[in-house]
């Protein structure tokens, strides 16, 4: 039985209001109001960790600084997804919303969003919308100054802490945590950082109210999710749909009738195979990054697999030698086996360094490389060798 | 050099002499210069007061920031595997031969290099390629003799 992925229509919903409406309504009531309404509308972080944003705008608040921050973190760089694009170019103001309320129940004066280098396109654009914005935030007397901050090219930035690093004018290399970056963040002070799709949410709460909201979505993953689809589907796009669909259903109604394979979750995420799709759940311990890729029957897998190695390869930040050394171990290492230098059995050698990765890597780069790499290896073996 | 030199000063001026100030100094180098000479990133370092390792640390981190020469355009062709899979290679064999250089090579003329780069976030469109900050999308052999064409005969 193939349910239809259930559309959902908040964060894309066209409505007739003055600009900056969110922002005015909600700052009529009390920040303790908010705070209570994200927390219990269930919302959690879009970027792919999944923390509980309410929580984070609480901690952030109750930090006693002069300065906070606040930033959005736009260095989308997950292969395969394209919704902050969307997002920063159809409903700009959605997010900047998101990311003046939080200013404000954090009490945050200063605010960046955080573009990846690879959309300097979208900086004049942005730009005009934030000068819109300066206007109507001092109309409700809101001290905030937002700007943008351009990135420079590095996948590992998008991990909040190595976006920090490479804003202090420093390599982006993940840091230690603790401290996290709501105690100890920008130059040292208290900082949210939040993606794109979270601002965007977090400002449609404010809007529809925390009811309203959860009313879609898993017990587990509340509201709606924005997914970047890809590769051979007739229906490449950015799509609102709500989570805890199987990808059976995912793949009959944006595969082009002969998926073999879905990539959830983008690269760091896992590589369903046809024979799971039933019982594979999207949003239900699956990674939520949104990037979802479909593979045909044409398709090499070894190929793919390779491909994704090729990129941990490169934009490994090198801090730490499992990540550092293992990407670049796996990807000789199935090519080996590929060309018959080694036997099959060193696959599962590689399963095990793979694993151990994700036990001692620092960030969550070197951890999720062993979620694509032994969903691969393991469904797709005979790709691997022959 | 004084070119050089002016322009960092000009770009402290702008963006401030802390040191989280070296990355929009640097993206400026590049945007005027296509790339961070050796002596541009001593001196940034000097104005800065940190060393200059810390300078090409952090510039050689990043993949816009260039620290070999490029030409006046630098084209990078997506190779994420959704690009792949809609004949990135076949983009790359044209632009190759329309330019007539390999990846990670300037033409004799300085104006194009040809690099190829991670996600450019254009996957639903793909191929995709940047040439500066300008995107193309859906791109066939056809379309990228019809774009080098315009830019090759200034028409850009
Ligand atoms: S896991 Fe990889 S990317 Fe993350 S800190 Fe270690 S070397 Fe850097």
């Amino acid at each position: 039985m193939t349910n239809k992925p259930k559309k959902v229509d908040i964060i894309f919903s066209p409505y007739s209001v003055a600009p900056y409406k969110i922002l005015k309504d909600t700052m009529k009531r009390t920040k303790e109001e908010i705070i209570a309404e994200l927390i219990s509308s269930g919302l959690r972080g879009r970027g792919g960790a999944g923390f509980p944003t309410g929580m984070k705008w609480k901690f952030a608040a109750e930090q006693k600084s002069s300065v906070k921050y606040v930033i959005c973190n736009a260095d989308e760089g997950e292969p395969g997804t394209f919704k902050d694009r969307k997002l920063l170019v159809e409903v700009p103001r959605k997010v900047i919303s998101g990311m003046a309320i939080c200013a404000w129940v954090t009490g945050a004066t200063e605010g960046f969003i955080y573009l990846r280098r690879e959309y300097k396109y979208l900086v004049n654009e942005l730009q005009k919308e934030i000068d819109l914005f300066k206007v109507h935030s001092k109309e409700v007397g809101l001290n905030f100054n937002l700007q943008i901050f351009l990135g420079a090219g590095a996948y590992v930035c998008g991990e909040e802490t190595a976006l920090l690093e490479s804003m202090e004018g420093k390599r982006g290399e993940p840091r230690n945590k603790p401290p996290y970056p709501i105690q100890d963040g920008f130059l040292g002070k208290p900082t949210v950082v939040n993606n794109v799709e979270t601002f965007a949410s977090a400002s449609m709460v404010c809007r529809i109210g925390a009811t309203e909201y959860k009313k879609f979505g898993t017990a587990d993953q509340r509201g709606s999710k924005l997914f970047s689809i890809s590769g051979d589907s007739p229906k490449e796009g950015v799509f609102e749909l709500e989570l805890g669909m199987s990808v059976e259903a995912f793949a009959a109604e944006f595969g082009d009738g002969d998926t073999k394979a879905v990539q959830v979750g983008g690269v760091a995420g896992f590589c369903v195979p046809r024979k799971d799709f039933a019982k594979a759940i999207i949003g239900d311990g699956n990674t939520t990054g949104g990037s979802t890729m479909i593979f045909n029957s044409s398709r090499s897998m070894y190929k793919v697999l390779h491909n994704y190695l090729d990129f941990y390869a490169e934009e490994s930040c090198g801090q730490c030698t499992p990540c550092r050394i293992g990407c670049q171990q796996l990807l000789k290492g199935i090519e080996a086996v590929k060309k018959g230098e080694k036997p099959a059995e060193y696959l599962d050698q590689l399963l095990k360094l793979s694993e151990s990765m994700r036990l001692t890597s620092k960030c969550g780069l070197g951890q999720s490389v062993t979620n694509s790499f032994s969903s691969i290896v393991t469904n797709f073996r005979e790709e691997m060798i022959y | 050099m004084a070119d050089t030199k002016e322009l960092i000063t000009t770009l402290a001026k702008k963006h401030g002499v802390e040191r989280k100030s070296l990355l929009p100094i640097l993206q400026g180098i590049v945007e005027k210069e296509n790339f961070l000479s050796k002596d541009s990133m001593l001196e940034v370092a000097k104005v800065l007061d940190i060393s200059a390792a810390e300078v090409y640390g952090t510039a050689s981190f990043f993949s816009f920031l260039d620290t070999k020469e490029r030409g006046q355009y630098v084209v990078r062709v997506c190779k994420s595997m959704t690009c792949d899979m809609k004949g990135k290679e076949e983009i790359l064999a044209t632009i190759e031969s329309v330019l007539k250089i390999k990846i990670g090579e300037t033409t004799q003329d300085k104006k194009f290099s040809l690099l190829e780069t991670n996600c450019l976030g254009l996957c639903d469109e793909g191929p995709a390629m940047l040439i500066n900050d300008d995107y193309f999308v859906k791109l066939t052999p056809e379309k990228i003799r019809e774009i080098f064409g315009r830019y090759i005969r200034n028409e850009i």
